[in-house]
């Protein structure tokens, strides 16, 4: 759904040259919430903003639902963005628009008559759940009915693909929650794609299909979600289930999905080993259960015991 | 001089002040508003950036707002005849009125419009609106609070000015304060004319203060 490869941008701040993006490539499936994870400063808002050619790449190319952006003329591009849908950290509404008249905007944008901006706009709220505050003013909203009514806005021109900027930066924890739990019903039902970028690992672990770690321009890692943190090495996997630096001959035991096989009463009852936990975390990651174990086997049959679990596909990583 | 001989004198000086600056206020707005957005947009990283435009716009404003009133009034003879027809006169007066009050009205209107947010303006490029669209429905009503602001000052600014425009017959309240306080040492005109003249600025300003405030309430 969104294809973009080879993407760099230079900017040139003066005299001093910033490379924000440096080579990045990203596949974005039909129909699945994908997440950018990174620090502030690792380029993720400069990928957003070239997806929807915001900013302009120095080299690469963008291509969402089979159309590629880079190739167009400014007046294609203005008509490719109305279907491409955006929501902001601090939600960028029109102060001097009711709620009606803030969802009504790119409607009025694209050229849709009056009487059909008025019924959309309705349905619209209906969606996001604020069909009651239709002529209130953003300054009388709370941050999360202010990014619902983003969402609604984002929404007018029935897009197939959604742009998040940090969309739940700005909120407290229990709207983010709301927020996204409302995003995720949006990719469900209207089978929405989503682009999201984000520094808060929890946004990626509540909702996201697929995630990309961003550091300094690059991709460090992506893919399915469940596929990465099973993956070696993962800064991913690391960072979700965060556990002390392993002390030498540590087994950390990665997995995901078979949270309640009994693996190491298992190995304690078939091999003459000791198992003691040093760590460990579990989370719900994209709708199933995921974790980390870190234990010390000690015993006569230790290599026999960390084989068996490498072949029951667990990810067995020992220190060194 | 009685209150009989000062109405008279008093009501024509009042009607030419307003009317100065009523004429002046619409051409200050029709000139001043295009020059401050063309100002925003062609900065660097503005919705149309054009380094040498932005160059030579803002040095036409800080030169009409550098001159002084009085000689800008005196230099701009030969245009104002060209379009009134004539050199002296109330209208006559709204030509370099217009003329000192645009630049300082684009500076104000460039202030205000700086005020939107940078977010505010992407999410409608984001959206696919247009340039035109842009300015006309973000930029414009986003800013309306400080417009009104500005336009408020403007005209303050202009009744201030217009007291001048008894150099070239334009006649009006502080012409008359010139003329008959200060020449024939008429105190109490004197007097009673700057009264006038503090009730108009209170009035405006307090008008304008309170369309602001209801603007930006929201």
């Amino acid at each position: 759904m969104i294809d973009v490869s080879g993407l760099h941008k230079v900017y040139q701040d003066r005299g001093r040259r910033v490379e924000a993006l440096k080579g990045v490539d990203l596949h974005v499936r039909e129909g699945e919430i994908f997440g950018v994870l990174g620090q502030s400063g690792a380029g993720k808002s400069t990928l957003l903003r070239c997806v929807n050619l915001l900013e302009r790449p120095t080299s690469g190319t963008v291509s969402v639902a089979g159309q590629e952006l880079t190739a167009l003329g400014e007046a294609e591009l203005r008509r490719a963005r109305q279907r491409i849908g955006m929501i902001h950290q601090h939600f960028a509404l029109l102060s001097s628009r009711t709620v009606a008249g803030n969802v009504a905007f790119p409607l009025e944008v694209m050229g849709v008559g009056r009487a059909e901006r008025a019924a959309r706009v309705a349905e619209l709220l209906e969606l996001v759940g604020l069909a009651d505050k239709a002529g209130a003013y953003p300054a009388q909203l709370s941050g999360g009915q202010k990014q619902r009514v983003g969402i609604a806005r984002a929404l007018a021109g029935r897009p197939s693909v959604l742009l998040s900027d940090e969309a739940t930066s700005a909120l407290d924890p229990g709207t983010t929650q709301s927020i996204l739990a409302l995003l995720k019903s949006l990719n469900r039902e209207l089978g929405l794609t989503i682009l999201l970028i984000t520094h808060e690992m929890h946004v990626v672990k509540g909702i996201c299909d697929s995630v990309a770690v961003m550091r300094d321009g690059l991709i460090e890692e992506s893919g399915g979600i469940t596929e990465l943190i099973a993956r070696p090495g993962s800064s991913l996997a690391a960072e979700l289930f965060p556990l002390p630096a392993p002390e030498s001959g540590a087994v950390t035991i990665t997995f995901t999905g078979r949270a309640d096989e009994p693996v190491v009463s298992e190995v304690v009852r078939k091999f003459d080993v000791d198992v003691s936990i040093l760590g460990g975390a579990l989370e719900e990651v994209a709708g199933v259960s995921a974790g980390r174990l870190r234990v010390r086997i000690t015993g006569d049959e230790r290599d026999a015991a960390l084989g068996y679990l490498a072949a029951r596909d667990l990810l067995v990583e020992v220190a060194p | 001089m009685t209150w009989e001989e000062m109405n008279p004198l008093l009501w024509e000086a009042t009607g030419q002040t307003a009317l100065m600056v009523l004429w002046s206020t619409l051409f200050t707005v029709l000139l001043g508003l295009p020059l401050g957005v063309a100002l925003v947009v062609t900065d660097r990283g503005g919705l149309l950036p054009s380094r040498l435009l932005n160059r030579v716009l803002g040095l036409i404003v800080n030169i009409g707002r550098s001159l002084p009133f009085i000689v800008l009034m005196i230099a701009v003879i030969p245009l104002t005849r060209l379009i009134v027809g004539t050199t002296i006169g109330t209208f006559a007066a709204v030509v370099p009125l217009t003329l000192g009050a645009a630049p300082f009205f684009a500076r104000l209107v460039e202030t205000a419009l700086r005020e939107v947010g940078r977010d505010t303006v992407q999410a409608a490029q984001a959206m696919g609106a247009g340039r035109w669209t842009i300015i006309g429905k973000v930029l414009l009503p986003e800013a309306r609070s400080g417009l009104v602001a500005g336009l408020t000052v403007t005209v303050v600014a202009l009744i201030s000015y217009s007291a001048m425009a008894g150099v070239i017959g334009g006649g009006g309240l502080g012409d008359l304060a010139i003329r008959y306080g200060y020449q024939r040492f008429e105190t109490t005109l004197m007097i009673v004319t700057v009264v006038v003249l503090i009730v108009i600025v209170q009035l405006v300003q307090t008008l304008g203060d309170v369309i602001a405030r209801r603007l930006a309430r929201h």
